[in-house]
């Protein structure tokens, strides 16, 4: 059992859980990830690491309630704990001094982007930092993106907060007005990801995207997180998350994450309806669209 | 080497020992069986157990103690089934065997301790895998354990993995006092018992009872840490205090076929098909939350002729399938699976497509699977395994429609431990080097057994293993020696 030490919204739908984890927090690095599993009968889920402490031996994750396990785990409060937690998997993102990087975050994939900007800027990177949401309530740890950037743009689809658009515009501008770009780092929904990778793909900036496919495991046994990379099948928990933008078949991650939505949409019915029987027990999360949380 | 032979507890003599027939395992009808996951073997009643004792021709040279990878006293507990000596029957074979339930279940014993009964030269060999399966539920039954009781040695042991060869590692070397603890990266102790054989040939509560066991002998499990990632071997040998490190990590990553269309929804790995059944109980959804494709009236077929690939279409026909096949490019001549297993799955109405192999998966339009479109095949010349080779028989392409398919033909190194640990020599497939006769690996303190050294295998080769491993680690961490 893995006890919430914290637990906050930091938007509506988004919670940040700060976990009693110590052999994890000692050994996180950004760019990987845990998978977690609420309770007995519950599913195995990858969950993005926002920060650890491995002094007090904890870590922080970021969650987005989306299906029947994200919305139970979005009421779980201080004091509770989780079944199990297993990590940090993944391999970790590559941290060098390339120059100047763009990273990018949309929605909750901002909370993994964070510690590798943070970790790109301590190694003498110059980051430019661009964040997107939906709206204005939904854009996240701005305050820490802007402390490990030298610049930091933000963007929301409906304009209720900063700058209308998307993150593309952001980097286009960025390309456009000829700033040196040496890499971009993207994490977020499938779709701004590939947004990216054929944006800078026309450009022939290096681009690295962190893939969030359907997994089990996490640890290299059951393949199903196979992802199709220059056209060969790659494993997102080992060889991953993070591939070359330009060589992900975001076509095909797209249909095998859509594998199991009649079932997904189920257990959420199931759950809304049984939410519904039992108000006290409703979770505080407002709904966001199905999608996954990395 | 006889010296003065002692007498037999028998009554029969050898010629009628020959005459007693080879006593058929009770099992649930097939009709039946076929719609449940419980268990297809029902097990030797008492008296069907004596009567096969009875059979044991007590060979002076037991060849089926040599050909047993951990080196079950046979004939010692075949003679105390024969009187009635149950519980002492359990005891011998746990002296060799720390899971005599497990392998009495899923050993092939006709490549193994059967394989070599001298009954079977003139009619059919002793079933010691059934004797063995009985004499383990009767001590598990009547719930009484017999306990090691070495006195501490103060040595520490980690042992990695919690499948078959880490299980074994840790029950040997707990019996010699010292202080094992097993990490185990699921959720769930017992690795590919748990995970990939199906309840209906390894009930999991046969696995959790032998856990349990083991726990009660003073064994520690640790779930959720992944070595390599959560915490390296060097740390546990520098930080954690651990005396010898043993890594029996299991096959890794699932191979596929690199055929077009695998990527399409419906194509499943063997691993994770039978990780979403056995581990998840997503066939239990949505009581359980991990979903699976619903099988129910869908066409599946099995690409694979092992035991893992049978384990998988049974399991599909077990969940609702209509047709369930099983697609091997060679003839069931050269299936690697138990003999029982593709007997069992011929019952049941498993449709064996023997030299076929696809060559491509179709797609619906809209990212599903619709067919596999295969090649029929047939034998040339042996090949490097000694196999005959398969080659594709011109202008026999054919479709056959699908809604499931499950790719079931092996695995390769899962490259974590390895790729952590300096110094650690890895053969050119990726898998751990390992001497055989001591498991030790290139790192001093650091022995492997099991698929992640030999590649997938079986569970009485990983125990084998474990077995040897542990009988070196007791001798270094005696000796000191390396």
């Amino acid at each position: 059992m893995f006890k919430i030490i914290h637990a906050a919204f930091l938007a509506p739908g988004i919670k940040r859980f700060v976990i009693e984890a110590p052999r994890i927090a000692r050994k996180q690095k950004p760019g990987q990830f845990v998978i977690l599993r609420i309770y007995e009968e519950g599913e195995r889920i990858p969950v993005t690491i926002e920060n650890s402490d491995p002094e007090r031996g904890t870590i922080n994750i970021v969650v987005q309630a989306a299906g029947k396990t994200t919305r139970l785990l979005n009421s779980l409060e201080t004091g509770n704990s989780i079944l199990d937690v297993v990590g940090p998997l993944g391999k970790p993102s590559e941290i060098a001094n390339y120059g100047t990087v763009v990273v990018v975050g949309g929605g909750v994939g901002t909370a993994m982007a964070y510690p590798t900007a943070l970790a790109l800027k301590k190694a003498g990177n110059r980051v430019l930092s661009i964040v997107g949401a939906r709206n204005k309530e939904l854009v996240i740890l701005e305050p820490e993106m802007r402390a490990v950037s030298d610049a930091l743009m933000i963007t929301t689809d409906d304009g209720s907060y900063a700058d209308k658009g998307f993150v593309t515009d952001k980097l286009r501008q960025l390309i456009e007005n000829g700033t040196r770009i040496d890499l971009v780092i993207a994490v977020g929904p499938i779709v701004m990801m590939r947004a990216v990778a054929e944006l800078t793909r026309k450009e022939n900036i290096h681009t690295v995207v962190s893939l969030n496919p359907i997994m089990i495991d996490g640890t290299g046994m059951c393949g199903g997180c196979r992802v199709m990379i220059d056209g060969k099948s790659e494993f997102a928990c080992v060889d991953g998350p993070e591939f070359d933008a330009h060589k992900v078949d975001f076509a095909v991650l797209v249909q095998r994450n859509g594998m199991y939505r009649d079932a997904e949409q189920r257990s959420l019915a199931d759950f809304e309806s049984a939410k519904a029987r039992e108000p006290e027990a409703a979770c505080a999360a407002t709904t966001t669209s199905q999608g996954d949380q990395r | 080497m006889t010296t003065t032979a002692k007498k037999s507890l028998n009554p029969l003599s050898p010629k009628e020992r020959i005459k007693v027939p080879r006593q058929l395992m009770p099992e649930q009808p097939a009709d039946e069986r076929a719609h449940t996951f419980t268990e297809v073997n029902l097990g030797y009643s008492a008296e069907l157990a004596q009567q096969e004792a009875l059979r044991c021709l007590e060979c002076a040279k037991p060849t089926c103690t040599d050909n047993c990878p951990v080196g079950v006293k046979v004939k010692e507990f075949v003679e105390k089934i024969v009187i009635g000596d149950f519980l002492g029957a359990a005891a011998t074979i746990r002296e060799d065997n720390v899971l005599p339930a497990v392998t009495g279940r899923v050993c092939p014993q006709e490549d193994q301790c059967e394989g070599k009964c001298l009954l079977s030269k003139k009619v059919k060999p002793l079933g010691i895998g059934y004797l063995e399966r009985f004499v383990a539920d009767y001590e598990q039954r009547m719930g009484t354990h017999i306990m090691p009781h070495a006195s501490p040695t103060g040595k520490k042991v980690a042992v990695v993995g919690s499948g078959p060869s880490g299980l074994t590692v840790a029950g040997d070397l707990i019996q010699k006092g010292h202080a094992v603890r097993v990490f185990e990266a699921l959720h769930e102790v017992g690795g590919v018992l748990v995970y990939g054989i199906p309840e209906f040939r390894l009930p999991k509560q046969i696995v959790r009872e032998q856990i349990a066991y083991m726990k009660e002998m003073g064994v520690e499990f640790e779930t959720d840490v992944v070595i390599g990632r959560t915490v390296t071997v060097d740390e546990l040998l520098e930080e954690e205090g651990y005396d010898a490190v043993y890594i029996g990590t299991g096959a890794g990553l699932p191979q596929f076929m690199n055929i077009p269309g695998e990527h399409l929804n419906g194509v499943y790995s063997a691993n994770e098909f039978l990780t979403r059944i056995n581990l998840m109980k997503a066939y239990k959804f949505p009581t359980y939350d991990e979903p699976m494709i619903d099988l129910h009236g869908k066409d599946v077929a099995v690409i694979g002729g092992g035991n893992t690939a049978l384990d998988a279409i049974r399991s599909a026909l077990r969940l609702g399938a209509r047709k369930a096949y099983v697609i091997y490019r060679r003839s069931e001549a050269e299936m690697p699976a138990r003999a029982e297993e593709a007997h069992h799955a011929r019952q049941e109405g498993i449709d064996f497509q023997m030299l076929t192999a696809p060559v491509e998966f179709v797609s619906d339009g809209k990212g599903w699977l619709t067919a596999a479109r295969c090649v029929r095949m047939e034998l040339g010349e042996p090949d490097a395994s000694g196999r005959r080779r398969p080659v594709p028989k011109e202008g026999s392409e054919f479709d056959l429609p699908l809604s499931v398919a499950i790719i079931a033909i092996g695995t390769s190194a899962n490259p974590i431990v390895q790729s952590t640990t300096p110094g650690l020599g890895t053969t050119k497939r990726g898998y751990i080097q390992a001497s055989e006769e001591t498991q030790r690996t290139t790192r001093k303190g650091v022995f492997a057994g099991g698929d992640i050294v030999t590649g997938s295998a079986t569970v009485i080769l990983a125990m084998g293993a474990g077995r040897r491993a542990a009988k070196s680690i007791h001798e270094y961490l005696t000796t000191g020696q390396w």
